[in-house]
């Protein structure tokens, strides 16, 4: 099979090599469409390089590690983010890259193209994957043409193309990959039209903005509306947008650029380019045979065809008011929110610096406010309806915003994992830090506590007692401010039976071993990231940075500020509770089966999980099943937990390894093991069914397995 | 019965039904032998029939240490392996069944291994009984439970 075809060659036999969008766009260019030229990279060459690079193998170690459909979303992401490394990574098998690099080379010299995915056999009527894979344009030169392709090829394996197979229940490693390969057109207005309306099958929608339409696809440019008559073209309507931004070519990629004032007050299509792009309605809907969605540009008044595809059924772009997002059937919209552009994450991190957290902290002083006891009966029973609502509507805020804007952390993975190339794909968190935030002021604080007890064997043989330190002493005024400040911290929402008695036990078991510091690392790591740019593409480089120890610091501070509102609505249950109008509510204990009379035993001798720090270490299990067993660690014990939240992360220095049911590399556990260079795994499913307290065991955070000793 | 207890069953049970053959590793003094043997496991999983020649190593070993393992794996040697091939690992002692019981068991054999008709028959075939006590199975790579009966 050949490596790359011509859209000229391609004929009807090559769908399973080109897929549906190489083989629509030469389809197109058959049919007299306005396309522009280009060459297919087939799958057969993908796959001749997941072969000889070995990656083939590879990929479905990383894939089933564990099954697909019990990996949390976030260890989908590492799993995309550690393959797209291996793309990168690898070296391109020579026979392949020279076929491939002669064919563009003599098809393109230096003029800019784009490349695009192509998926065979995956966008059909009934599903899409529009979105779920990578496009890059204005790509010039075979080098940056080459590199381009393989990026297209990893994005087979991007988070949001695996979550979406897996809720379709594709085979992911049956899957390949073709890459468009095409001539850029420098459009000076651009849009994307559907022949039939998403909202009324008797019309038609155009959509455009001024320069190219990737700042509409991306949605950081608002396109004006036209709504058409779909029998004759005649306008319906047009809605204009407020037009301030333009999608330009940059040295490579695309930027956002202010719209010349003169063009602010001009809608991108006259009434004759409106008609211009509806002439191709019919013949498009005609070739596919049913309602199409295409992408559109002028190149002065001569129109050129991008792409067409079939509008898949009850396609929705946005979710209604009041849908769940995780609730919803179609979780592709929610897929594609997770990867957010650069633009957009910056617009998210003012919105939620700036509205969110503000009104989420107004929102649990109010609330906080409310005098419980006074309320009646009834009262109180709407009151906790109440809270119950407001509870969900920030919790869908925390999906719908936070959690999306956690990418920012990834967008950094991949910019510095693409400029640096490192051996780690996780050498990026090295940029990133804690310092500053409110859990790692009380770690600070918990240690300076645990310092004067290491230093005042008095002190330490008093409180062992059970009484308390010198009245007025330092360390009672710490102490006390100390639990004034987190003491609602300590144990998460619900109340610590222990208080003080836990935090001393803590305190005193800190202080019975050396201080243990943060791993350093190693100096000069900004600069070497950032010096691997130069002028404009280094100040975003920065900025990226920066977005991303935004995202990282609101990782820890986010959980907090839900959990207060959330702590809320139980105080109110409590109140409830007390006056004996609510049952108490009794959760099964995790992993208390039924036992029986099988005659046989079984135990775990080996658990898979991921690795999310590495090292090995050994010792007896501490399985965290209450707020109260995460006093009972000591040091060197193996914290086996279902999930380190931020609250509780003051014990981890203690801990000798960690081993947590929630899975991923950037949930609380994996990123404050990684700063105290504590073996880790993450996403052990069955951790806490299945390691008992005192049991022996070995966290080997190379293989992101954890060894039970029985 | 536990969960955990009747999906690992349900895994051991349903492997020892996909491979006739197992690798049957046995040690003679020090040096341990290993080699391929047609096998039949009992309803209960407590116990794998194998036949033997008398005089081959592996019958020598088992006379000389009774210990034995039994390997049965998935795998189809091509990469995908790594990921999806099964192994559970038979430990327990091996006992030639003779006597009145014989027949018994050796009909169980050859329900499953009918084509041996003529050679489990033979004089010169000694007919072991594996009385397992742990079952090890390993899956997705590295995930390995203990099934002790």
């Amino acid at each position: 099979m050949k490596y790359w075809l011509e859209f000229s060659e391609i004929c009807s036999g090559d769908l399973s090599e080109v897929g549906g969008k190489g083989f629509a766009l030469s389809e197109l260019a058959r049919r007299g469409f306005p396309v522009p030229g280009g060459l297919v990279v087939t799958a057969s060459a993908y796959r001749n390089f997941i072969r000889e690079t070995g990656l083939e193998g590879r990929i479905a170690r990383e894939l089933y590690r564990k099954p697909l459909e019990e990996m949390r979303w976030e260890e989908i992401w590492d799993a995309a983010l550690r393959i797209r490394h291996l793309f990168v990574s690898a070296e391109f098998p020579s026979a392949l890259e020279r076929k491939i690099r002669i064919a563009v080379e003599e098809k393109f010299g230096r003029r800019p193209v784009a490349v695009r995915s192509s998926a065979p056999g995956e966008d059909s009527s009934d599903r899409s994957f529009a979105g779920l894979h990578e496009s890059y344009v204005n790509v010039r030169g075979t080098e940056e043409i080459m590199e381009k392709i393989v990026l297209v090829w990893a994005s087979l394996w991007s988070d949001r193309a695996l979550l979406y197979r897996r809720e379709l229940k594709l085979e992911p490693t049956g899957s390949a990959m073709a890459a468009v390969v095409q001539e850029m057109v420098r459009g000076e207005r651009s849009g994307v039209a559907f022949t039939v309306s998403p909202e009324n099958d008797r019309q038609g929608l155009i959509e455009a903005v001024w320069g190219l339409n990737e700042g509409l696809v991306d949605g950081t440019v608002a396109p004006d509306r036209w709504i058409l008559d779909r029998e004759n073209g005649r306008i319906v309507s047009h809605s204009p947008a407020e037009r301030r931004w333009r999608a330009a070519p940059g040295k490579t990629g695309t930027a956002l650029k202010e719209l010349d004032p003169r063009r602010v007050g001009q809608p991108p299509l006259d009434a004759g380019r409106v008609d211009t792009v509806f002439g191709l309605f019919r013949p498009l809907a005609d070739y596919l045979g049913g309602p199409a969605d295409f992408e559109w540009t002028f190149e002065g008044k001569r129109l050129r065809l991008l792409q067409c595809r079939p509008i898949t059924a009850g396609r929705r772009e946005e979710t209604e008011p009041g849908e769940r997002l995780w609730e919803l059937d179609d979780r592709r919209p929610w897929y594609l929110n997770l990867q957010r552009s650069f633009v957009n994450l910056k617009k998210l991190r003012e919105r939620i610096e700036g509205e969110l957290i503000p009104g989420m902290e107004r929102e649990a002083r109010r609330l906080d406010g409310v005098r419980l006891e006074r309320l009646s009966d009834r009262e109180l029973t709407a009151e906790i309806k109440a809270r119950s609502r407001i509870r969900d509507r920030w919790r869908e805020v925390y999906w719908s915003e936070f959690i999306p804007f956690a990418h920012g952390i990834r967008l950094l993975g991949q910019v510095y994992n693409d400029a640096v190339r490192p051996a780690d794909p996780y050498e990026f968190m090295d940029l990133l830090t804690s310092d500053g935030t409110e859990i790692e002021e009380r770690r600070r604080i918990l240690e300076e506590l645990a310092e004067t007890i290491r230093n005042n064997r008095k002190l330490d043989r008093k409180l062992e007692r059970g009484e308390a330190g010198p009245e007025g002493s330092r360390f009672e005024k710490r102490l006390k401010e100390f639990m004034e400040r987190f003491g609602e911290l300590s144990c998460g929402v619900s109340q610590c039976a222990l208080g003080r008695e836990g935090i001393i036990s803590i305190l005193r078991e800190m202080a019975s071993q050396p201080k243990r510091e943060k791993r350093k690392h190693p100096p000069g790591r900004e600069e070497a990231f950032l010096s691997r740019f130069s002028g404009e593409r280094r100040k975003t480089a920065g900025e990226v940075l920066d977005l991303a120890r935004a995202s990282y610091r609101l990782r820890d501070e986010d959980n907090i500020h839900l959990a207060r509102i959330e702590g809320q609505l139980l105080k109110a249950q409590k109140e409830a509770e007390r006056r004996g109008l609510r049952p108490r509510s009794h959760r099964r204990p995790r992993g208390k089966k039924k036992s029986g009379s099988g005659g046989g035993v079984v135990r775990p001798r080996q658990l898979t999980g991921q690795p999310a720090n590495p090292g090995l270490a050994r010792g007896r299990a501490r399985a965290i099943r209450t707020p109260a067993d995460l006093f009972r660690l000591r040091s060197g014990e193996i914290l086996v937990i279902d999930a380190i939240e931020p609250e509780m992360t003051f014990v981890v220095p203690l801990a000798g390894g960690i081993v947590e049911r929630r899975g991923g590399m950037l949930v609380h556990g994996a990123i404050i093991a990684r700063e105290y260079g504590l073996p880790c795994v993450t996403g052990v499913p069955e951790a806490l069914e299945r390691i008992p307290s005192g049991a022996q065991i070995t966290v080997d955070g190379y293989r992101g397995i954890v060894v039970i000793h029985i | 019965m536990t969960g955990a207890e009747q999906e690992v069953r349900r895994a051991v049970r349903k492997l020892l039904a996909s491979q006739p053959l197992a690798v049957l590793c046995s040690a003679g003094g020090e040096q341990p032998y290993a080699n391929l043997v047609a096998y039949a496991p009992s309803p209960d999983l407590k116990s794998l029939l194998f036949v033997t020649g008398r005089f081959t190593r592996k019958y020598d070993n088992l006379q000389d240490n009774r210990k034995a393992a039994l390997l049965v794996d998935t795998r189809t040697n091509r990469p995908a392996d790594f990921v999806s091939a099964e192994a559970v690992t038979a430990v327990g002692e091996v006992k030639e069944v003779s006597g009145r019981g014989r027949e018994v068991f050796l009909r169980n054999f050859l329900k499953r291994h009918p084509a041996l008709d003529d050679f489990a028959r033979a004089p010169s075939t000694a007919l072991f009984r594996f009385r397992v006590k742990d079952y090890v199975l390993v899956r997705t790579f590295q995930k390995v439970d203990i099934l002790t009966l």
